[in-house]
């Protein structure tokens, strides 16, 4: 036991509890269904456009040459062109794997010593595989989402649902996607716990989100799959948000309200924690930068003039003096006068 | 620092941030302010006579999909085909005969709700369009 996990999971539970019992026993459905959605959308929207122009203030002078490959140098030596660009080219295709196929988790390798001593390198491509897969059925889950605040539905949204049913198991159909992303959550939080360095650098600005996100999807499969809601009311629900003309259905269930108040925390929560590695992946200098550091001079934004004095001049300056106290000199004062002259 | 006002890549940043705005609140322009209220499904004649559905309206509005589930199961696998509400009713578990039999009128009952809500179950693949069960 720990204090970081416990305490993350005591809060996540305590705020179901909050909207469950605030919208089943208090009626407050007002609260839960529009003022507070409303407030965590604002946050959250501001809170990004904030948080990512804060990163854009801050200067990145000189390249960060994270060195994946050859640097571009001599052209007899053959450089990375994606894995260390020195174009722009190049760079939109390092982003486009990072952000599309995390290629900096794929490279994630396991060190280990054993007696001898002999240390071991060893191909570990869990966390990569957990990350995809938690990454992309939030993805598709959030997608799929959509048919509640869109109406008509656009037909794409529905042939992603038609695909991430196509088990077509029992109704409402096995959605692949919404047991994918509890599955994916839970391998990220067991990862956590069970190997001892991570659990070690592991807080709770770590757990509470993962504890949060597993109580997104554990309480919409328990709507979809087992105590039902209306979904209909749910969607006039979405719908009144969306086009400003809030209504409150009486048939939506206190559960719903319990998974809606998670999204919202999530949302609120989102600018001020580390899921802001969402801005953040677009905003890493070690990867939105061509490393041209040998053929572009880069100049130290605040960089101030300096005044400068060269040792030409001050032997100019002190020539004499310097003779006299016996210290040598560059040029003579004959030759450095017969050159003032020349000059003249 | 000299200039913290600066931003740096201020261009793309900004850009950036115009397209995460705009998908993010691609409902709200999407939708234009055009209010989209629930659907009233509409009952016919004979459903109305009737008064009462198997269970309470609420119950089956959000729980309907579920119920015709365990009919398949229960018919399918246990031969099972005789439904009995709470107040002793007895109905044969069949979406053809029993349920649109009082509702007919898929278009503005079923459909209505379903095209709503984006749901197409594939119980219509084989059912209602095509000739009635027959019940034995
Ligand atoms: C971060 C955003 C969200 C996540 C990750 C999420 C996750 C889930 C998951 C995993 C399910 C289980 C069924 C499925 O896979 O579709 C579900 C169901 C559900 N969610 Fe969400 N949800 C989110 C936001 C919302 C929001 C904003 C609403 C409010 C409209 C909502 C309303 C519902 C409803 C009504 C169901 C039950 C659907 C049904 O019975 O068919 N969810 N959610």
């Amino acid at each position: 036991m720990n204090v970081n996990y416990v305490a993350s999971l005591i809060t996540v539970v305590v705020l179901f509890l909050i909207a469950y019992v605030g919208t089943e026993a208090l009626g407050l459905t007002a609260l839960f269904g529009v003022v507070i959605p409303y407030l965590a959308l604002v946050v959250f929207l501001a809170g990004v456009v904030y948080r990512v122009l804060g990163w854009a203030r801050s200067p990145v002078p000189f390249r960060i040459p994270s060195t994946c490959g050859q640097q571009k140098s001599l052209p007899w030596i053959k450089p990375a062109t994606i894995d260390n660009p020195s174009t722009t080219g190049g760079v939109l295709v390092r982003m486009a794997l990072e952000i599309l196929f995390f290629r900096s988790l794929f490279r994630n390798t396991k060190t280990r010593l054993f007696d001898g001593p002999r240390i071991s390198y060893e191909w570990e491509k869990w966390l990569w595989l957990g990350a995809i897969v938690f990454h992309y059925s939030f993805l598709t889950v959030l997608i799929r989402h959509f048919r509640f605040f869109l109406e008509p539905v656009p037909v794409p949204f529905q042939w992603l649902e038609a695909l991430d049913g196509f088990l077509q198991v029992g109704v409402p159909g096995i959605m692949l996607s919404g047991f994918a992303l509890l599955a994916g959550v839970t391998f990220l939080f067991l990862r956590r716990i069970f190997i001892p360095q991570v659990r070690y650098i592991s807080l709770a600005s770590d757990y509470f989100p993962l504890f949060l996100i597993m109580g997104i999807a554990i309480s919409g499969i328990f709507m979809r799959y087992i105590t039902k809601t209306d979904v209909v009311g749910v969607k006039a629900l979405a719908m009144g948000l969306i086009t400003f003309q809030p209504v409150l259905p009486e048939t939506v269930s206190g559960v719903f309200y319990g998974h809606f108040f998670f999204v919202c925390i999530l949302l609120a929560y989102f600018p001020f924690s580390k899921l802001m590695h969402l801005g953040g992946i677009f905003m890493s200098p070690t990867r939105n930068l061509a490393n041209n550091n040998r053929e572009v001079h880069h100049v130290n934004p605040w960089n101030y003039p300096v005044k400068i004095h060269t040792y030409d001049k001050y032997e100019d300056e002190f020539r004499e003096k310097m003779i006299e106290a016996g210290l040598p000199v560059e040029k003579e004062p004959e030759a450095a006068s017969s050159e003032e002259e020349e000059k003249e | 620092m000299n200039n913290t006002r600066t931003f740096y890549d201020g261009g793309k940043v900004i850009t950036g941030l115009v397209i995460f705005v705009v998908l993010v609140t691609f409902p709200f322009w999407y939708n234009h302010g055009k209010a989209a209220p629930a659907p009233e499904p509409q009952l016919t004649e004979k459903a109305k006579a009737e008064k009462a559905c198997i269970r309470p309206k609420n119950e089956m509005k959000s729980a309907h999909m579920q119920i015709l589930n365990n009919w398949r199961n229960n018919v399918v696998r246990n031969a099972d085909r005789i439904h009995e509400t709470a107040d002793g009713k007895r109905f044969e578990m069949s979406l053809s005969n029993t349920c649109v039999d009082c509702h007919s009128n898929k278009a503005d009952f079923c459909d209505r709700c379903h095209n709503y809500v984006a749901v197409n179950p594939y119980c219509w693949n084989c059912h209602i369009d095509n000739p009635k069960e027959t019940s034995k």
